[in-house]
Formats: structure tokens, C-alpha cells, sequence
């Protein structure tokens, strides 16, 4: 259950945690994360010395390697600004999960105040920058996946959706089982490949019975998962991060 | 039955996934249960607060364990019930079954009840050629079959009703083959009512026990519950010791989310409050009344902190209705008396992590359990604790069966995925290799289990800390 967030007024700088996924799979989805921020005036700033949030550990049974990552990003977003994230469970992660994973230790109370300056993209977009957005694009139907933490942890859903429904030229298809999960969980998708690919499939079945040729998430976890499993059944789903779609829609 | 012992996840989440009959009637009829609970909490304001207050009474009442089982054992007692204590499911079955001897009773009439499930009491009485009979329509069901239940609060939920009709024609001498759901019950009724008549002993769970007034509640749709209560002249009522609260006045917000949650009914057509044996001058009710408090694990679970919201679980199974695993692979699958979430962290605690602790990989940890959780467990988290314990050999470690996966492959793994992340040498090094030859890499390990769902991520030539350098954004 999250408790209503009370948000800053705009800044004049943020930092971008840009996701380990991102990095290595999906970074146009970054540069336009960093790109729309931009656009509201904000200098942005990337810390090179960043890396995961420390999620797949901590899921995965691994609490003291996951606070040795998280334990960087700590020390690297050292500066009072925001944390801007481009996904939803890394964001998730952050924000819930920091506080409870330095519990007890020198780091709680740091890391509490870093979990209360994070923030999701489309969050952030919509209740710190209120952005006004201008499509640009031609007429397209896309429906919306919504990943579990997005939805569940840090409860942006509704902003992500507001995002997608100013671009004037984009008919948002809504899925039939918007709220159940799409199978990847982390390390389950390949503990569990069978029971991963089975609730895949359904997540499929029904992005297709949208009749959009495109799927939306906040949450490139969730992409690499469905479009790869799509693209393993020779099924046409494409997937695309909000903010690559977003800044393509919206930039001249 | 699934025997512990013969426990195989793999190959029964491949049964399991494999079954199309299974998953059409699971999705029917989870869809459906969700559908009525959300009807049933149509102000979700008034479900969240109702949530708040009923962990809390929980919370509360766990707090104080000892000193409300030993108040309900006076009240019981007073109020003419005889209260057993049992540590282990097999103590419980020997009490049980002392009560038949004394009254010479060869059969047991039995209500619904979770716990009898735990104790595995209908195979303990049937070695000593005692007949236990289910008369809950969904436990008469599977028990002709042979089956145990597939989810805690509908245990034949994984058949539709023309298995069922297969069932009964085959099961039941002289049933007639019909699809009608009214024939099937009337089947169901005639053939249960002769023996409500002959039945000595009856047997039923307990939702809640008031300490206060040592009262057992007990919820129920379809009379059996009353007959197994009522009619014989001795009740039998097991229960987890857990499930008492401090006061009556605590019971209706619990009764109000348990059967909104696990049914989507504002209240049960049958509420059973048992608090004495018939009394002189009374013409009906059972002439003795025994409570069984179990624990089987419980007083350990109880002791730590954290794992104690656990027992805060009223079984109203809506975690199950809710879990996108669940939901393919129903009860069965999980190979013990609890499954899905609940079942998840539960059995782990009670039969050990070495026996059962692979069931906690089963799960995404999506958070679906956690958001409708009547009772707020933070059913995740203790899905991670479950996991962490898996592998951790040190003190800190409390579960029974801790460590049992613990393997130098996988820890050496993360020992090198946290240098990784935690070196911007290395991290960098990585992606740049990642970057170059990451279509070459063999489809071995993980990435073969990836890839027998889904095709190969295709890394970035450029990862995004290079795009950044390169176009010059501020990186401190």
C-alpha cells in the first residue's frame, strides 16, 4: 500500500540512475530519459561510477552482495539532488527495499534519505516537471504494459498512462490482465523457464488480442522478456520503453 | 497423496503445465473468486482500514500467545469443553484418536478443516482401519478420487464439473451419470445424510477461538459444518494455536475479511459459535466437546519477529487466487498440505527449507499476494528471507533446514557480480565485452534457460554509460 507522496518543487538539477538492463540492452531508453529531462531545463547528471540497483541479488537470496551495490550507489549519488530512474522495479528497489536492506546497519539512515529522493521517470515527469507534451507523430494504436513494481511498489501506473494519453495522436488499447505479471521476475525467469514462459504467453496473447503493434512499458526488464519470448514464438510484438517513445513522439 | 518425501517440483510443475484441462478450469475459477471479492470491497477505503485493524488484532494477539491459549483453556474448560495440547501432527492424531477408542467409535465424521489436512489424520486413522469421512462437498469430491486438496479453501477447485460427474458415477455405487450441478448435490446429499445419522464423532476446524469467552467459531457454506457439530454426540475441533484472538468484539472485522477475501461473501450462509458441550435440560448438541490446539512448529515460528507475521494467516486463500503461479499450476503441484504464497513461506518453516525450501522460488515476488492479503503479511519479503536462509549457514540463520542450498558455483557467482557492480573498471570492462561479443556467447547456464522461453538479448554496441560520455551529459 503506498502512502501519498508529497513531491518537491522543480529543481534545478537531477541525477539519472540509468538501470544495469538499460546500460547494457536498452540505452537509447536512457538517452531519452536524459533527453526529456533536458528539455524541462534540468541539468542532468549521470555518475559514472553507477551500476545496479542491487535487485537481482537481493531477490534472489543474496542480501550481503546486494548491500555491497547498493552500498555504491549510495555513496555515489552523494549530492541532495534527485534520482530520477527510468524503470519502475529499480526505482522500487531504491525507494522500499533500501531502507530495509541497511536495516540495523551505520548505512540506515542514509539510506532512507536516499530511498525518499527517488524517483520514478514518468513520476517525476508528471508531478515535479508537469510536463506538457506535443505528438508529433503520426496516428498508432499501442497498448500498456505495466510492470508489478511500477504498479505495486512505487504506484506510478496512472502517471505513465497520463504521459501516453497527452500525445494526442496515440490510442492507448488497454490489456485485459493489465495487472498481472508478464512471467520475467528477475532470477525466476530462468529458475523457472516453464512457468516464466506460460504466464509469457498469456501476457502475449492478450498484448495481441489489443490488435496495437506496439507495447509500452516503463520496464525494459519486462520487454526483454516478452518481446524476446514474442520473437521466439515468430510472433509480431514490439516493445518499446516511454521515454525512447515519448522523446520520438515529441521532438522536432 | 504426495508424499513429502517424493517431493519433485520440476516434475510437477511440468505435469502441472502440461494439464490445459487444469489451467482452463484454475482460470475460471480464480477469475471468478477475484471478481466477487472485488465486488464484496467495492469502498477501498474501508478495506484498507478494515486490513490495518485486523493485522493489528493479530499482531496483538500473537503478542501475547501464551497468555490468551492459557485464558481460552480456562474459559473452554469452564464452559465444559476439554482442551488438548499437542505438539506434533502425530500427538494431535493419538488424541484424536484416543477420543474414538473411548467412545468405540469405527467412524469420523468430518467437517472442513485445513488443519486435519496438516495432521494427515484420515491416512493416520485409515493404517488403524478407521474410516474418516469428508463432508464438505469439495473434500467429498477429492476424497473419492484419492486427492488432497489443491487450495485451502476450495479443494476441488482444479476439476470442472463434468470430471465431477465422471467422478461420482464411478465412485459413488448406484449414482447415475448426470452434468446437472443440482442432481450432482442431491448425489452428494443422500449419500452424505445416512451417514451424518450413524456418525459418533464429529470433527471440525476452528476459524477463530475467543479467548475471552472461549468461544470457536466456525464458518461455512453448506450445513455440514453444523451437522459434524451438532449432530453426533461428540465434536472434535482441531485447531493451529493461532488462531485465537483476545476478545469477541474482534471477530466480526475478521469474519467480514475472511469471507470477503476467500469467497466474496459478506458473511457465510452458516456462522458456528461453539461455546459448551449441551447442556442439562437442553434437547440437542454434541454431549462433549474436545478443542485440540496444535502447534506443529508454530511456538518456533512465533519466536522470531519477522517470520511471526506468517502465523497472522487466517486461510482465507485469496493469495492463491491472486498469484499468477498459482493460478498455472494449482495446489497440487506444491506437493504439500499448503500451496501458493502462503504455502510458500509456511511449509518451509514447518517441514524444514530442506525439505520444501524450493517451493520459494516459485514466485516472482510480483507483490499480487501482499496487495490483497487480508491480513497485510508481507508475504514477499518473507519469500526473500525464505530464499536468503536457503543459502545462509551462519546463526543468523533460523529456519530449520538453512543452508541446504548452499553451493560454491552460485555463491562464487554473486561474489562476482558484486565486484562487478562495484568496480567501474570492471563494470565498464564488462558491458564493453558484452558490447562486442555478447551474440557469441553459448547457450549454457542460465543463458540456456533464458533462451528456451525466449531468443538472445541483444547487447548495445554502446552501453549507456559510453553514449553518455560521449555526448557529454554531466557525469560529476
Amino acid at each position: 500500500m503506498q502512502e501519498k507522496r508529497q513531491y518537491p518543487p522543480k529543481p534545478q538539477k537531477v541525477y539519472v540512475f540509468g538501470t544495469c538492463v538499460i546500460d547494457l540492452i536498452y540505452p537509447d531508453a536512457g538517452m531519452a530519459a536524459i533527453q526529456l529531462l533536458e528539455r524541462e531545463g534540468l541539468d542532468v547528471i549521470f555518475p559514472q561510477e553507477q551500476s545496479c540497483c542491487g535487485q537481482p541479488a537481493f531477490n534472489s537470496g543474496f542480501p550481503d552482495e546486494a548491500r555491497q551495490v547498493a552500498r555504491e550507489q549510495i555513496r555515489v549519488f552523494k549530492q541532495d539532488y534527485p534520482i530520477v530512474v527510468p524503470s519502475g522495479s529499480c526505482a522500487g528497489m531504491m525507494r522500499c527495499h533500501y531502507p530495509e536492506l541497511f536495516e540495523g546497519t551505520e548505512l540506515q539512515a542514509a539510506a532512507k534519505k536516499f530511498a525518499g529522493r527517488v524517483f520514478e521517470l514518468t513520476e517525476f515527469l508528471t508531478h515535479v516537471l508537469k510536463v506538457r507534451l506535443e505528438d508529433l507523430g503520426a496516428p498508432l494504436q499501442v497498448t500498456w504494459h505495466s510492470s508489478c513494481h511500477a504498479l505495486r511498489e512505487m504506484g506510478v501506473i496512472e502517471d505513465s498512462k497520463s504521459l501516453l494519453r497527452q500525445l494526442k495522436n496515440v490510442e492507448l488499447v488497454e490489456l485485459q490482465s493489465e495487472k498481472e505479471c508478464c512471467g520475467f521476475g528477475g532470477t525466476f525467469s530462468v529458475k523457472h523457464p516453464e512457468i516464466s514462459g506460460s504466464m509469457v504467453r498469456d501476457k502475449i496473447d492478450d498484448i495481441q488480442a489489443t490488435g496495437a503493434p506496439v507495447v509500452i512499458s516503463g520496464d525494459c526488464a519486462c520487454l526483454l522478456h516478452i518481446t524476446g519470448a514474442a520473437e521466439n514464438l515468430k510472433l509480431p510484438v514490439k516493445g518499446r520503453h516511454i521515454a525512447e517513445f515519448i522523446w520520438e513522439r515529441t521532438h522536432a | 497423496m504426495l508424499e513429502p518425501t517424493a517431493f519433485n517440483f520440476k516434475k510437477n510443475i511440468s505435469k502441472a503445465l502440461g494439464d490445459r484441462q487444469l489451467r482452463a478450469n484454475l482460470k475460471s475459477a480464480m477469475d471468478g473468486l477475484k471478481t466477487k471479492r472485488l465486488n464484496v470491497f467495492a469502498d477501498d477505503d474501508e478495506l484498507q482500514q478494515l486490513r490495518i485493524l485486523c493485522n493489528a488484532i493479530k499482531k496483538r494477539a500473537l503478542s501475547r500467545l501464551p497468555q490468551l491459549l492459557e485464558q481460552l483453556e480456562e474459559k473452554c474448560v469452564q464452559n465444559g469443553i476439554q482442551v488438548h495440547w499437542a505438539e506434533t501432527t502425530d500427538a494431535a492424531c493419538r488424541i484424536v484418536l484416543d477420543i474414538m477408542k473411548q467412545h468405540g467409535a469405527s467412524r469420523l465424521l468430518k467437517g472442513k478443516s485445513m488443519v486435519s489436512e496438516e495432521m494427515h489424520l484420515n491416512q493416520y486413522l485409515q493404517k488403524i482401519g478407521i474410516e474418516a469421512i469428508e463432508t464438505d462437498l469439495g473434500e467429498f469430491i477429492i476424497q473419492l478420487d484419492g486427492e488432497p486438496p489443491s487450495h485451502i479453501i476450495v479443494p476441488a477447485v482444479h476439476k470442472n464439473k463434468d470430471q465431477i460427474a465422471k467422478t461420482f458415477h464411478e465412485k459413488i455405487p448406484g449414482a447415475p451419470y448426470t452434468e446437472v450441478v443440482e442432481e450432482l448435490n442431491s448425489i452428494a446429499r443422500k449419500n452424505l445424510r445416512q451417514k451424518f445419522f450413524e456418525g459418533q464423532i464429529g470433527l471440525s476446524g476452528v476459524n477463530f477461538a475467543v479467548a475471552e469467552t472461549g468461544t470457536l467459531c466456525l464458518v461455512e457454506n453448506e450445513g455440514n459444518g453444523r451437522m459434524c457439530t451438532t449432530v453426533p454426540s461428540v465434536h472434535v475441533a482441531v485447531m493451529g494455536i493461532e488462531k485465537v484472538v483476545e476478545r469477541m468484539e474482534e471477530v466480526p472485522p475478521l469474519l467480514r475479511l475472511l469471507t470477503g477475501s476467500a469467497t466474496g461473501q459478506l458473511i457465510t450462509t452458516y456462522v458456528n459459535m461453539i461455546t459448551s458441550p449441551r447442556k442439562p435440560g437442553e434437547k440437542d448438541g454434541p454431549k462433549e466437546v474436545h478443542l485440540v490446539l496444535l502447534d506443529n512448529g508454530r511456538s518456533k515460528i512465533l519466536a522470531d519477529a519477522e517470520l511471526r507475521q506468517t502465523l497472522y494467516c487466517i486461510r482465507c486463500g485469496t493469495c492463491l487466487n491472486h498469484c499468477p503461479v498459482y493460478t498455472r499450476l494449482g495446489g497440487h503441484a506444491y506437493g504439500f498440505v499448503y500451496p501458493g504464497p502462503i504455502g510458500e513461506i509456511l511449509t518451509p518453516q514447518i517441514e524444514g527449507l530442506d525439505v520444501a525450501g524450493e517451493l520459494a522460488t516459485a514466485s516472482t515476488l510480483c507483490n499480487a499476494c501482499e496487495e490483497v492479503c487480508p491480513v497485510m503479511i508481507p508475504i514477499p519479503r518473507l519469500i526473500r528471507r525464505m530464499r536468503t536462509e536457503s543459502y545462509a549457514k551462519d546463526s543468523s540463520a533460523t529456519v530449520k533446514g538453512h543452508g541446504y542450498k548452499t553451493n560454491f558455483l552460485e555463491s562464487t557467482v554473486w561474489k562476482l557480480w558484486a565486484k562487478m557492480n562495484t568496480s567501474p573498471w570492471l563494470n565498464s570492462l564488462n558491458s564493453k565485452m558484452l558490447g562486442l561479443l555478447g551474440g557469441l556467447l553459448p547457450k549454457a547456464g542460465p543463458l540456456k534457460a533464458w533462451t528456451s522461453v525466449r531468443s538472445k538479448p541483444k547487447f548495445a554496441a554502446k552501453s549507456l554509460h559510453q553514449r553518455v560520455k560521449e555526448r557529454g551529459v554531466n557525469r560529476e
